[in-house]
């Protein structure tokens, strides 16, 4: 996981690297210019994980607050927003426990792995248009593959354990991720055909201008993105397990999953995963689908500062992280109102309905790529 | 603890000559997991062994005992007054009901004549209970399937039930208010127009608690055609309450042997009796219980309307001495509580204390029948049929 972080933080470009470059004294070697650029990026990245994830258990009980009708956290800061921070110290001080019989090396090394998925694939998230760690080509594979090795740290989790209903957990998200994997890759496949590239940074800069009206998700674009963006949507469900699809933890019938055992820490690097799972989903939703950096907070800082101006970066970085929250609420929303599914019905959707019909909506959009959007003139500039 | 009764395991399929070796290289053995006694799904402290092949059971056992208090021997060890607040213990959820249940068999030995403002607050407080009580059943199931949000809604509304019965009697779960030969107090100032004021707002709610659960596409896909109990069976296993008239079999007590007001409320057309019908799979599913209790808490809804239109000033309870007597002789009498049929048997010699005081508790006889419904289920349609058996532990230990 770490080998796939340090490769993407060598290739391709990167500002930190390249503002290394320009500072450092002549006595300096090369390699130590490069570690250093990675060590700045890795701990970049973890920082940004840890406040993004904290955020997200804030929001998560604020929001199931207020549509229960309940206020959620409120003694710790304003409205509670102190309350991650709380729960982190918390958690940290927790007694370190180990259940009997448990494959130890494994148990420890699970949430580990799970936690190291998500923050490997941070990597290739751009912070904003000029800020990123690794710019590479394959961007979105990148994503997709590094956070679908989440699934053997859960199966770690679940087998290790010695529990039962870690075991059932474990062996559901297996069964999930499999299936789910297949309409999330093949939904995400449609905004790739139409941009003609699996990088983040492109993928944007191709949905902009036109106020909006070039983004992907408009059936003006290509209409059977809408429908694409619908299936991603639901298999980012399953794949980050939220309810309705949140089967391996589901707790009326596992007690918690394949994290029934976990305690302290390393139980919240699991929680850590999931609400930075949820969010990076979101903003590769955000990218392909609605524009990416674009909205009418960068229009105005590009209009008033100037393109690549510092304020840009900053209008666009806050842009990405209100569009991934925005996913995010979506996803937490459902989560508070629908009863969960059970694993054949999980099955029978993820295999009989989401694939075909995502692969109806990949030939679709490869058509009118094809034949229709070369004489559409809304699609030519 | 006793150890487990071996359940009956699944036999092998059976499999061509050629793949015999191969069979037995991959024999797979059943699982046997502990639902329980701390498990979210069981309601209480109960466990139910399963024996699970993968996903699918093949068997389960429940075990109870966990919250066995003696309720019965101490209602023969203590005087009769003195045993009331043990019936509220039993179903916690229902505990008005349980009051009048143990009141009414006293009530018959001795033959006395209730007050009728007793009968109506009786009535009130024992619907109102009931509506409590289908709220937990309702809003746990939907915990159960996986929504939490409709839960806290009902809790919503049962707190505000819960905030009359403190009025009427300073208690909000184990209210002791239903006595012998009447009830504790009259009703304060105020008290029976905001019950009106509660009836008007949870008809609005319950609307909602449809909408959002009852209709719910993925609840009805996770509750129809899951745990059928046919008529035949529903009758076999001497279920009662909303367990049988899920199943399509119109046995209802208030209506069918009726006790108190009810003879006089069913006369005057206030109420129907909700049945299953298989509207969303086959009569007698998990969804059919379900729906069984939604409409009757609009019924008792009508009831309690009703007792507020009728009802006239006056005593609250008849004169009966502080120590009571009870003549010789054994009654029982069954009245339909939120769970079904809550029996109280007793017997008495004449004295201060009764020979024997038997209850009979719906939640107990229901809960056989989950022995016959859960092999061949998923595992998370188990969870779906015990929430559906509604059982509160307190009651099938006692």
């Amino acid at each position: 996981m770490l080998l796939g972080l340090l490769g993407a933080a060598q290739t391709g470009t990167n500002p930190i690297r390249e503002f290394l470059e320009g500072v450092k004294p002549e006595a300096v070697p090369g390699w130590a210019v490069a570690l250093t650029a990675i060590g700045i990026g890795v701990g970049i990245t973890v920082a940004v994980i840890s406040v993004i994830a904290m955020f997200g258990t804030w929001l998560e009980r604020k929001v199931s607050g207020h549509i229960q009708c309940r206020y959620g956290p409120m003694r710790a800061g304003w409205h509670g927003w102190l309350q991650p921070i709380a729960d982190g110290v918390k958690l940290l001080l927790k007694e370190d426990l180990v259940p009997k019989g448990a494959d130890r090396v494994l148990y420890v090394i699970a949430p580990a792995l799970v936690l190291a998925s998500v923050l490997a694939a941070m990597a290739v998230y751009p912070l904003a248009p000029g800020f990123f760690f690794a710019d590479i080509d394959l961007g979105i594979f990148f994503i997709l593959a590094m956070t679908s090795t989440t699934t053997i740290g859960v199966v770690m989790a679940g087998w290790s354990s010695n529990s039962k209903w870690s075991l059932y957990g474990s062996m559901r998200e297996a069964a999930q991720v499999v299936a789910y994997e297949i309409p999330l890759g093949l939904s995400l496949l449609v905004p790739i055909l139409v941009a003609g590239t699996f990088n983040l940074l492109e993928v944007s800069q191709a949905q902009a201008g036109f106020f909006g009206l070039n983004w992907y998700v408009w059936p003006w674009v290509n209409p059977f993105m809408l429908p694409a963006f619908v299936l991603f949507f639901i298999a980012i469900l399953a794949e980050t397990k939220r309810a309705p699809f949140d089967l391996p933890e589901a707790e009326s019938e596992l007690v918690a999953g394949f994290m029934t055992e976990y305690s302290g820490i390393r139980w919240s690097f699991f929680f850590m995963e999931e609400y930075a799972a949820m969010y990076l989903y979101s903003v590769v939703g955000a990218f392909f689908f609605f524009g990416g950096f674009e909205s009418p907070l960068t229009w105005a800082a590009i209009e008033a500062f100037g393109d690549g101006s510092v304020m840009h970066q900053v209008a666009a970085g806050t842009t990405l992280v209100v569009k991934g929250f925005a996913g995010v609420f979506l996803m937490m929303w459902l989560r508070w109102t629908l009863p969960r599914v059970r694993i054949d019905q999980v099955m029978t959707l993820g295999y009989k309905y989401l694939t075909p019909l995502a692969l109806v909506c990949v030939l679709g959009a490869g058509l009118w790529e094809l034949f229709l959007a070369p004489v559409l003139p809304w699609r030519q500039g | 603890m006793v150890e487990a009764k071996t359940v009956e395991t699944q036999t092998l399929p059976q499999s061509a000559p050629g793949e015999r070796e191969f069979m037995l290289d991959v024999r797979t053995q059943d699982m046997e997991v502990n639902m329980g006694p701390q498990h979210p799904a069981t309601h209480g402290v109960m466990r139910i062994l399963v024996r699970a092949d993968g996903e699918v059971c093949t068997g389960a056992q429940p075990h109870l005992g966990y919250l066995h208090r003696c309720a019965e021997k101490i209602g023969e060890n203590v005087e009769w007054l003195q045993y009331l607040p043990y019936t509220d213990r039993y179903d916690y959820l229902a505990a008005m009901n349980n009051n009048l249940g143990y009141s009414m068999a006293v009530e018959k030995l001795m033959g006395i004549e209730i007050p009728r403002r007793a009968l109506m607050i009786r009535t009130i407080c024992a619907e109102l209970n009931r509506i409590g009580s289908h709220l937990i059943a309702f809003g746990t199931y939907g915990l159960d399937i996986g929504a939490f949000t409709p839960f806290l809604y009902m809790f919503r509304e049962r707190e505000w039930m819960m905030a009359l019965f403190e009025k009427i009697c300073g208690a909000r779960l184990t209210y002791s208010y239903i006595r012998i030969g009447g009830v504790f107090n009259d009703a304060p100032p105020g008290w029976l127009s905001e019950v009106e004021r509660f009836c008007d707002t949870f008809e609005q709610k319950w609307q909602e608690y449809v909408d959002l659960l009852m209709v719910n596409h993925i609840f009805v896909q996770r509750t129809a055609n899951i745990g059928v109990i046919s008529r035949a069976m529903a009758l076999d296993f001497g279920l009662t309450g909303p367990m049988l008239r899920g199943s399509g079999v119109d046995w209802d007590l208030r209506r069918d042997m009726p006790y108190e007001l009810y003879a006089e409320i069913w006369k005057d057309g206030v109420f129907s009796i909700p049945l299953g019908r298989g509207e969303h799979g086959t009569l007698g599913d998990c969804w059919d219980r379900s729906y069984v209790r939604v409409m009757e808490m609009i019924e008792s809804i009508k009831i309690v309307r009703w007792c507020l239109g009728a009802i006239t000033p006056g005593p609250v309870i008849a004169d009966i001495p502080k120590t009571l007597r009870v003549p010789a002789g054994e009654a029982y009498v069954g009245i339909e509580n939120p769970r079904g049929e809550l029996g109280h048997y007793v017997v008495s010699d004449g004295g201060k204390v009764a020979v024997r005081c038997r209850v009979r508790g719906p939640s107990f006889t229901n809960l056989a029948v989950l022995e016959e419904l859960m092999p061949g289920a998923l595992l998370a349609d188990a969870v779906a049929i015990i929430g559906s058996t509604d059982i509160v532990v307190g009651e099938t230990d006692r």
